[in-house]
């Protein structure tokens, strides 16, 4: 006699986690709804990018009483590949090869309008007083174009004495009181350009140094005096900014190698800035003594109007905002993904088939984090590419950004949408109330980043919202840094936000770890 | 029709949670207008506010998602327990129950935001006047008996029920609580951020016309109204389209449609 033994051919090989996150991943791409919710999420956000088309320049009536946009010239590009302003005035001559520059800057005195102010000449309604980021001193530039390399040794309006190259780079040279003169020197050896500061022309001590490429054989170098735009904000979102002047005085000027004649120029060859009266920009000579005034600056470009200057570009991150539209069905989908398996009942089985909740918590997270970061990649990146070319149709300029600064902003946004569906899958295995958790999801991560960035709050709020709440990781979307030594309106609402873009991400990740931990602490305890 | 109103309001108030959706509206209201004003003092550095009235109702803008809440979910609560094919059994004239539905949610609305901007307005009079927002500084009065406030407090609340019509519309036609929650706070807060990069004069002036959440805030703005593009009764008026064609539309396919 023998014993029959039922086998199932099926090999035994359950409750792996690799099964379980495959049972999830049937489950998602099996509801046609959701399968559609993706597919939007990664088309929609470019659909949206051309509505954001908009037109640079003023627009004018045309022969037939049509608007005419006209195209606004992009923001001259630094060494570095970002964005600056550079238009300081410039007394110089060339200098070839090695030499050096030592001036005594015996004043340094501005004008600002600080109130409504006379475009056409005169000084009326001008204020004498230096801004903070006033600056005269030395410069060496490889020559008068915007752009171009240079470094520089200043006295500035109440930040002491700096030594600033390539736009981005700044050191402080202590604070030297403006009240005795101040000495200050450039060499020049080789590539290599070295900045002194001194009180008493004996005794001199090296403020910083930098190696310049591209400086070439021959170098300008000379005086400048430049000064930012008075600016007071109003508003999250706007200021009132007007022009400002500065005016260095300096004696003892003691060129070694060169001996040519000064020249006067505005850096980019532009018009002299101001009102026409009173010459803002200019510079005369009496004897060994040269008076330099200057509006203008030397700086990146932080995305700030400047009177007289021309649109400033727009932040790239403006680009990405067709995305909300994705977002809020990759919310949608998050939610239910949970959810629904409490709606239907699913969930009995899904524990029946692997009792360790935690498990299935965690590859439900993985497999919804997997699919939104995906879709939101595609979404955020044909979303740029449709919005760059809406916008260079309409001649409208976008900061440029340095690479790896446009892979954080695609990549971290598409993480920080990843993270936050993992997120509101944890909070729908919380609270099990799909409407409640859409509409939390909703709030934090679009009303959230239309309260700050969209300026519908003070500031003073939305440092602090954006500092501890989930939407914090919006930081990853900053384009332009805000640089301590460039006057700027840097709010939330202008696109700087309080936290460094991956600090502000860390935010985002542990509210999700929090949410996680939570829920699979409260499913292992309550039934399902 | 009474006996309509009364089974829906059996159903509303036997259902566990609806209290805390009901304080959620109110925390969640006066709590964000609160953080609005009391951050806001006059003078002040870079400029005081100009309408310290909309200020102190912007806690609206964040309220009207809990109200969305309560509005889907008397709907889509009855899809997703099958309880609304026991509805159209005992009733089976379809657009009784969702005028009965509307009407009590509607009166729910109407008490719930004469709550909250009752107390934002209380939390404007108390904190305003302190923080420098007087006559002196060139404030009008913010008081109680003031025309402009009274039309900005009753608009806020008006619109908050209009949202929620216009969300019991969504959630008719839709029928599935994440979806019609999507969709109706999409239609709110898409079209703001959207505006923030139309730079095309023409176009942001038509989708702030357009836009129900915009166009529908004008009501709570007392200064500087020639530069809104509608006046605020007007932009209450394009809120009601809203809710009045998302009711049609979610009325049509609850008659039309299987349930």
């Amino acid at each position: 006699m023998t014993v029959l033994t039922y086998q199932s051919p099926v090999a035994d090989s359950r409750d792996s986690f690799g099964q379980t996150v495959r049972a999830e991943w049937t489950k998602l791409r099996t509801v046609r709804g959701w399968l559609i919710g993706l597919l939007l999420a990664a088309v929609l956000p470019a659909g949206f990018a051309f509505l954001g088309q908009s037109h640079c320049g003023v627009s004018q009536s045309g022969p037939n009483g049509k608007s005419v946009s006209t195209a606004c010239p992009g923001p001259p590009i630094g060494p570095n590949g970002e964005a600056v302003e550079d238009d300081p005035y410039f007394v110089h001559q060339p200098l070839t090869g090695n030499g050096s520059l030592t001036v005594r800057l015996t004043s340094l005195t501005g004008l600002y309008a600080a109130g409504a102010f006379n475009t056409n000449g005169g000084t009326a309604g001008w204020s004498s007083g230096l801004q903070p980021w006033s600056k005269v001193g030395i410069l060496i530039k490889e020559n008068t174009t915007q752009g171009s390399p240079y470094a520089a040794i200043m006295a500035t309006g109440s930040h002491g004495v700096h030594f600033q190259y390539n736009f981005i780079h700044d050191v402080t040279g202590g604070a030297s009181s403006l009240a005795a003169p101040v000495w200050l020197r450039v060499t020049r050896s080789g590539d290599t350009i070295t900045g002194y500061s001194s009180l008493n022309g004996v005794h001199w001590t090296e403020v910083g140094s930098a190696t310049l490429t591209g400086l070439g054989p021959t170098a300008q170098i000379g005086m400048f005096a430049a000064s930012p735009a008075y600016a007071k904000p109003t508003s999250a979102h706007s200021e009132f900014v007007a022009p400002s002047q500065a005016t260095g005085v300096f004696d003892r000027v003691d060129l070694s190698g060169a001996s040519g004649s000064w020249n006067g120029t505005v850096v980019g060859g532009g018009p002299a800035d101001g009102p026409a009266d009173t010459g803002v920009d200019a510079w005369t000579r009496s004897g060994g003594t040269f008076t330099v005034q200057g509006a203008g600056d030397i700086v990146p470009n932080v995305g700030m109007a400047s009177p007289g200057g021309g649109g400033p570009g727009q932040p790239i991150d403006l680009s990405l905002v067709g995305d909300f539209v994705g977002l809020i069905a990759l919310i949608v989908i998050a939610a239910m993904f949970m959810t629904a398996e409490y709606r239907r009942g699913l969930i009995r089985v899904t524990f029946a088939a692997s009792p360790n909740r935690g498990r299935v918590l965690a590859a439900k997270a993985i497999v919804i984090a997997a699919v939104t970061f995906v879709a939101a990649l595609i979404g955020t990146v044909l979303a740029l590419v449709v919005s760059l070319r809406v916008l260079h149709s309409g001649g409208v300029s976008v900061l440029p950004v340095p690479t790896l600064t446009l892979v954080r902003i695609v990549a971290g946004t598409a993480a920080v949408f990843a993270v936050a569906a993992v997120l509101i899958l944890a909070l729908g295995a919380l609270l099990r109330r799909t409407a409640v958790v859409v509409v939390l999801g909703i709030v934090v991560f679009v009303l959230g980043w239309l309260l700050t960035r969209g300026g519908l709050l003070p500031a003073g709020v939305t440092e602090w919202i954006l500092r501890l709440s989930p939407a914090a990781a919006y930081a990853v979307q900053q384009s332009i840094p805000a640089y301590s030594f460039v006057t700027g309106n840097y709010t939330p609402a202008n696109g700087f936000y309080p936290l460094a873009p991956w600090a502000g991400f860390l935010v985002l990740c542990l509210w999700a770890a929090a949410a996680l931990g939570l829920a699979i602490h409260v499913m292992n305890r309550r039934d399902a | 029709m009474a006996v309509a109103l009364h089974a829906e309001w059996t159903k509303w108030r036997t259902l566990p949670g609806q209290a805390w959706v009901i304080l959620g509206i109110i925390a969640v209201t006066i709590g964000v207008s609160y953080a609005a004003i009391a951050t806001q003092h006059c003078p002040a550095v870079g400029g005081c506010i100009s309408d310290p009235v909309k200020q102190s109702l912007v806690g609206v803008e964040a309220g009207q998602a809990v109200v969305a809440i309560l509005a889907v979910l008397t709907v889509t609560g009855e899809y997703a327990t099958g309880m609304i094919r026991v509805t159209f059994t005992a009733m089976p004239r379809r657009l009784l129950v969702l005028t009965a539905k509307t009407s009590v949610v509607l009166a729910l609305v109407l008490a719930v935001g004469a709550v909250s901007v009752l107390g934002c307005v209380l939390a404007g009079r108390l904190i305003l006047p302190g923080h420098g927002f007087t006559l002196a500084n060139g404030y009008a009065a913010y008081s109680p008996g003031s025309s402009t406030l009274l039309r900005a407090a009753c608009g806020a609340v008006l619109y908050l029920v209009l949202i929620a019509l216009m969300s019991i519309g969504v959630a008719t036609a839709v029928r599935e609580s994440a979806v019609a929650i999507g969709v109706v706070l999409g239609l709110l807060y898409l079209f703001p951020i959207l505006l923030l990069v139309v730079s095309n004069t023409t176009w942001h002036r038509h989708l702030e016309q357009i836009a129900p959440m915009i166009a529908g805030l004008d009501i709570i703005s007392t200064t500087d109204l020639k530069s809104l593009p509608l006046t605020p009764w007007q932009g209450l008026g394009v809120m009601a389209a809203w809710a009045a064609g998302c009711l049609l539309l979610g009325g049509a396919l609850l008659r039309l449609r299987d349930a």
